[in-house]
Protein backbone atom coordinates (compact mmCIF):
# COMPACT_ATOMS: atom_id res chain seq x y z
CA UNK A 1 0.00 0.00 0.00
CA UNK A 2 2.71 2.46 0.72
CA UNK A 3 4.48 1.87 -2.62
CA UNK A 4 0.98 2.59 -4.12
CA UNK A 5 0.78 5.81 -1.99
CA UNK A 6 4.59 6.66 -3.09
CA UNK A 7 3.55 6.64 -6.50
CA UNK A 8 0.16 8.72 -6.16
CA UNK A 9 2.73 11.07 -4.50
CA UNK A 10 4.70 11.11 -8.06
CA UNK A 11 2.17 11.29 -9.86
CA UNK A 12 0.59 14.37 -8.28
CA UNK A 13 4.21 15.89 -8.00
CA UNK A 14 4.20 15.49 -12.05
CA UNK A 15 0.88 17.60 -11.69
CA UNK A 16 2.54 20.42 -10.05
CA UNK A 17 1.97 19.65 -6.37
CA UNK A 18 3.84 19.41 -3.57
CA UNK A 19 3.84 16.36 -1.12
CA UNK A 20 4.70 14.55 2.05
CA UNK A 21 4.27 11.23 3.58
CA UNK A 22 5.05 11.96 7.36
CA UNK A 23 6.28 9.05 9.29
CA UNK A 24 4.06 8.71 12.34
CA UNK A 25 5.77 7.84 15.78
CA UNK A 26 6.14 4.14 15.56
CA UNK A 27 6.03 4.00 11.67
CA UNK A 28 9.28 3.46 9.43
CA UNK A 29 12.31 5.08 11.03
CA UNK A 30 10.67 6.45 14.12
CA UNK A 31 12.05 5.68 17.46
CA UNK A 32 9.69 5.37 19.07
CA UNK A 33 8.12 1.43 20.06
CA UNK A 34 5.11 0.48 18.33
CA UNK A 35 3.83 -0.76 21.99
CA UNK A 36 4.08 2.88 22.73
CA UNK A 37 1.88 4.63 20.15
CA UNK A 38 -1.60 6.09 20.84
CA UNK A 39 -4.33 7.40 17.93
CA UNK A 40 -3.66 11.24 20.65
CA UNK A 41 0.38 10.77 19.86
CA UNK A 42 -0.36 10.61 16.16
CA UNK A 43 -2.90 12.80 16.61
CA UNK A 44 -0.29 15.45 18.15
CA UNK A 45 2.45 14.42 15.94
CA UNK A 46 0.21 15.61 12.94
CA UNK A 47 -0.45 18.79 14.35
CA UNK A 48 3.08 19.30 14.79
CA UNK A 49 4.21 18.58 11.32
CA UNK A 50 1.26 20.36 9.74
CA UNK A 51 1.84 23.16 12.10
CA UNK A 52 5.26 23.26 10.43
CA UNK A 53 3.87 23.85 7.22
CA UNK A 54 3.47 27.42 6.04
CA UNK A 55 1.58 26.54 2.75
CA UNK A 56 -1.95 25.57 2.71
CA UNK A 57 -2.43 21.90 3.01
CA UNK A 58 -4.83 19.25 1.59
CA UNK A 59 -4.55 16.31 3.81
CA UNK A 60 -5.26 13.09 2.04
CA UNK A 61 -6.01 10.02 4.20
CA UNK A 62 -6.47 6.18 3.45
CA UNK A 63 -8.67 4.32 5.78
CA UNK A 64 -8.03 4.46 9.51
CA UNK A 65 -6.11 7.62 8.52
CA UNK A 66 -9.39 9.19 8.71
CA UNK A 67 -9.43 9.05 12.62
CA UNK A 68 -6.42 11.15 13.02
CA UNK A 69 -6.48 13.64 9.81
CA UNK A 70 -8.56 15.95 11.72
CA UNK A 71 -5.69 16.70 14.55
CA UNK A 72 -4.07 18.51 10.80
CA UNK A 73 -3.50 22.06 11.30
CA UNK A 74 -3.28 24.30 7.85
CA UNK A 75 -5.48 22.87 6.31
CA UNK A 76 -7.59 23.73 3.20
CA UNK A 77 -9.61 20.57 2.85
CA UNK A 78 -9.66 17.09 3.17
CA UNK A 79 -9.40 13.91 0.88
CA UNK A 80 -10.36 10.30 2.37
CA UNK A 81 -10.71 7.17 0.68
CA UNK A 82 -12.48 4.49 1.99
CA UNK A 83 -12.53 5.81 6.06
CA UNK A 84 -13.93 3.34 8.18
CA UNK A 85 -14.63 3.42 12.27
CA UNK A 86 -11.92 2.46 14.36
CA UNK A 87 -13.73 -0.46 15.95
CA UNK A 88 -13.99 -2.00 12.43
CA UNK A 89 -10.13 -2.02 12.54
CA UNK A 90 -10.07 -3.63 16.01
CA UNK A 91 -12.40 -6.49 15.60
CA UNK A 92 -9.89 -7.31 11.95
CA UNK A 93 -7.23 -7.79 14.35
CA UNK A 94 -8.77 -9.74 16.59
CA UNK A 95 -10.55 -12.39 13.58
CA UNK A 96 -7.21 -12.29 11.69
CA UNK A 97 -5.74 -13.30 15.49
CA UNK A 98 -8.48 -16.13 16.08
CA UNK A 99 -7.61 -17.00 12.98
CA UNK A 100 -4.17 -17.54 13.01
CA UNK A 101 -4.58 -19.64 16.70
CA UNK A 102 -6.73 -21.67 14.86
CA UNK A 103 -4.50 -22.62 11.71
CA UNK A 104 -1.38 -23.07 15.05
CA UNK A 105 -4.17 -25.50 16.22
CA UNK A 106 -5.33 -23.15 19.41
CA UNK A 107 -8.61 -21.90 19.96
CA UNK A 108 -9.37 -18.26 21.19
CA UNK A 109 -11.86 -16.29 21.41
CA UNK A 110 -12.59 -12.87 21.21
CA UNK A 111 -13.93 -12.81 24.90
CA UNK A 112 -10.53 -13.73 25.95
CA UNK A 113 -8.80 -11.09 23.32
CA UNK A 114 -10.78 -8.66 24.80
CA UNK A 115 -9.52 -9.36 27.90
CA UNK A 116 -5.81 -9.62 27.21
CA UNK A 117 -6.24 -6.12 25.35
CA UNK A 118 -7.30 -4.92 28.78
CA UNK A 119 -4.28 -5.95 30.44
CA UNK A 120 -1.63 -4.53 28.52
CA UNK A 121 0.13 -4.98 25.24
CA UNK A 122 -0.85 -7.44 22.81
CA UNK A 123 -0.02 -8.68 19.59
CA UNK A 124 -2.64 -8.38 16.58
CA UNK A 125 -2.03 -8.11 13.00
CA UNK A 126 2.16 -8.65 13.94
CA UNK A 127 2.41 -5.63 15.97
CA UNK A 128 2.41 -5.08 19.43
CA UNK A 129 -0.33 -2.73 21.01
CA UNK A 130 -1.30 -0.94 23.80
CA UNK A 131 -4.32 -0.97 26.07
CA UNK A 132 -4.78 2.71 25.05
CA UNK A 133 -3.79 2.18 21.71
CA UNK A 134 -7.01 -0.19 21.40
CA UNK A 135 -9.34 1.52 22.96
CA UNK A 136 -9.14 4.50 21.60
CA UNK A 137 -9.31 2.33 18.43
CA UNK A 138 -12.15 1.25 19.22
CA UNK A 139 -13.62 4.59 20.17
CA UNK A 140 -12.84 6.22 16.96
CA UNK A 141 -14.66 7.37 14.40
CA UNK A 142 -13.67 9.64 11.74
CA UNK A 143 -14.71 13.16 12.58
CA UNK A 144 -16.64 15.55 10.42
CA UNK A 145 -14.38 18.07 8.89
CA UNK A 146 -14.98 20.39 5.83
CA UNK A 147 -14.52 20.95 2.94
CA UNK A 148 -14.24 17.45 2.55
CA UNK A 149 -14.57 14.77 -0.23
CA UNK A 150 -14.91 11.29 0.35
CA UNK A 151 -13.92 8.98 -2.47
CA UNK A 152 -14.64 4.76 -2.32
CA UNK A 153 -13.23 2.32 -3.86
CA UNK A 154 -15.84 2.04 -6.63
CA UNK A 155 -14.61 5.42 -7.76
CA UNK A 156 -10.97 4.90 -8.87
CA UNK A 157 -9.76 1.98 -10.94
CA UNK A 158 -7.96 -0.59 -8.42
CA UNK A 159 -8.66 -2.07 -5.61
CA UNK A 160 -7.90 -2.50 -1.79
CA UNK A 161 -4.47 -3.24 -1.67
CA UNK A 162 -5.00 -2.92 2.24
CA UNK A 163 -6.88 -5.67 2.93
CA UNK A 164 -4.17 -7.92 0.90
CA UNK A 165 -1.41 -9.53 2.76
CA UNK A 166 1.09 -8.89 0.01
CA UNK A 167 -0.69 -5.52 -2.07
CA UNK A 168 2.11 -5.27 -4.38
CA UNK A 169 1.81 -1.92 -6.05
CA UNK A 170 -1.17 -0.38 -8.71
CA UNK A 171 0.17 2.62 -10.55
CA UNK A 172 -3.63 3.18 -12.95
CA UNK A 173 -4.79 3.25 -9.40
CA UNK A 174 -2.18 5.73 -7.74
CA UNK A 175 -2.50 7.78 -11.10
CA UNK A 176 -6.53 7.76 -10.73
CA UNK A 177 -6.52 9.09 -7.12
CA UNK A 178 -3.33 11.53 -7.38
CA UNK A 179 -6.05 13.19 -9.96
CA UNK A 180 -8.65 12.61 -8.25
CA UNK A 181 -7.20 14.76 -4.93
CA UNK A 182 -5.58 17.05 -7.28
CA UNK A 183 -9.20 18.44 -8.71
CA UNK A 184 -10.39 18.56 -4.80
CA UNK A 185 -6.86 20.85 -3.92
CA UNK A 186 -7.38 22.75 -6.92
CA UNK A 187 -11.10 23.46 -5.88
CA UNK A 188 -10.30 23.91 -2.38
CA UNK A 189 -7.93 26.61 -3.37
CA UNK A 190 -9.96 28.39 -5.42
CA UNK A 191 -12.41 28.55 -1.89
CA UNK B 1 -28.39 -2.12 4.78
CA UNK B 2 -28.43 -3.99 1.26
CA UNK B 3 -31.94 -5.28 1.27
CA UNK B 4 -32.11 -7.00 -2.35
CA UNK B 5 -30.54 -10.14 -3.06
CA UNK B 6 -28.87 -8.82 -6.29
CA UNK B 7 -26.86 -5.70 -4.37
CA UNK B 8 -25.91 -8.37 -1.83
CA UNK B 9 -24.57 -10.89 -4.49
CA UNK B 10 -22.41 -8.25 -6.16
CA UNK B 11 -21.50 -6.71 -2.94
CA UNK B 12 -19.87 -10.21 -2.01
CA UNK B 13 -17.85 -10.21 -5.28
CA UNK B 14 -16.64 -6.81 -4.98
CA UNK B 15 -15.35 -7.88 -1.87
CA UNK B 16 -13.74 -10.82 -3.63
CA UNK B 17 -11.81 -8.80 -6.10
CA UNK B 18 -11.05 -6.27 -3.47
CA UNK B 19 -9.74 -8.85 -0.71
CA UNK B 20 -7.96 -11.03 -2.75
CA UNK B 21 -7.14 -9.43 -5.82
CA UNK B 22 -9.13 -11.41 -8.53
CA UNK B 23 -9.76 -9.86 -11.41
CA UNK B 24 -13.36 -8.66 -12.15
CA UNK B 25 -13.82 -10.77 -15.47
CA UNK B 26 -12.81 -13.46 -13.24
CA UNK B 27 -15.58 -12.82 -10.09
CA UNK B 28 -18.08 -11.63 -12.39
CA UNK B 29 -18.19 -15.78 -13.63
CA UNK B 30 -18.58 -16.81 -10.55
CA UNK B 31 -21.63 -18.86 -9.93
CA UNK B 32 -23.71 -20.64 -7.05
CA UNK B 33 -21.41 -23.68 -7.32
CA UNK B 34 -18.23 -21.93 -7.78
CA UNK B 35 -15.66 -23.41 -5.19
CA UNK B 36 -13.99 -20.82 -3.01
CA UNK B 37 -12.47 -22.16 0.48
CA UNK B 38 -9.90 -24.79 -0.56
CA UNK B 39 -10.34 -23.58 -4.50
CA UNK B 40 -8.49 -20.40 -4.19
CA UNK B 41 -5.20 -20.09 -2.52
CA UNK B 42 -5.54 -16.82 -2.19
CA UNK B 43 -8.51 -17.28 0.06
CA UNK B 44 -6.80 -18.69 3.21
CA UNK B 45 -8.28 -18.33 7.27
CA UNK B 46 -6.64 -15.30 7.43
CA UNK B 47 -8.61 -13.41 4.03
CA UNK B 48 -11.26 -15.17 5.52
CA UNK B 49 -10.92 -13.04 9.11
CA UNK B 50 -10.86 -9.64 6.89
CA UNK B 51 -13.91 -10.56 4.44
CA UNK B 52 -15.93 -10.77 7.55
CA UNK B 53 -15.67 -7.79 8.87
CA UNK B 54 -15.50 -5.84 5.12
CA UNK B 55 -18.79 -7.57 4.75
CA UNK B 56 -20.23 -6.50 7.71
CA UNK B 57 -19.07 -2.89 6.90
CA UNK B 58 -20.31 -2.90 3.10
CA UNK B 59 -23.67 -4.67 3.74
CA UNK B 60 -25.00 -3.27 7.35
CA UNK B 61 -25.05 -6.27 9.21
CA UNK B 62 -23.43 -7.94 12.29
CA UNK B 63 -21.51 -11.31 12.13
CA UNK B 64 -21.58 -13.04 15.22
CA UNK B 65 -17.57 -15.23 14.92
CA UNK B 66 -19.54 -18.09 16.43
CA UNK B 67 -22.08 -18.13 13.71
CA UNK B 68 -19.22 -18.66 11.31
CA UNK B 69 -18.04 -22.34 9.72
CA UNK B 70 -15.74 -23.48 6.97
CA UNK B 71 -19.19 -24.38 5.44
CA UNK B 72 -20.11 -21.05 4.33
CA UNK B 73 -16.98 -20.54 2.60
CA UNK B 74 -16.92 -23.70 0.50
CA UNK B 75 -19.15 -22.22 -2.73
CA UNK B 76 -20.10 -18.80 -3.67
CA UNK B 77 -23.22 -19.63 -3.48
CA UNK B 78 -23.34 -20.79 0.06
CA UNK B 79 -21.54 -17.58 1.01
CA UNK B 80 -23.75 -15.38 -0.84
CA UNK B 81 -26.85 -17.13 1.05
CA UNK B 82 -25.40 -16.68 4.61
CA UNK B 83 -24.69 -13.04 3.96
CA UNK B 84 -28.31 -12.68 2.65
CA UNK B 85 -29.90 -14.38 5.33
CA UNK B 86 -28.10 -11.70 7.70
CA UNK B 87 -28.87 -8.84 5.74
CA UNK B 88 -32.35 -9.64 5.00
CA UNK B 89 -33.18 -11.07 8.24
Amino acid sequence: MRRTLVLTMHALSQLGHTTLLPDLPGQNDSLTKTQDVTLSLWRDALADITAKEAVPLLIASWRGGALIDDAAVNAIGWWRMAPLAGASIVKTLIRVRIAGEKEAGRTVTTDQLRGEIQNGPIELGGNRLSTAMLNELDAASPAVVAPLRTVELIEVPGSALWLRAEPGEDSAMAKAMAANISDWAMQCAAG
Amino acid sequence: MADDFDTIQETVRACLVDLLGLSRARVAAFDDNTPLFGALPELDSMAVATLLTELEDRLGISIDDDDVDVEMFETFGALVRFAAAKALN
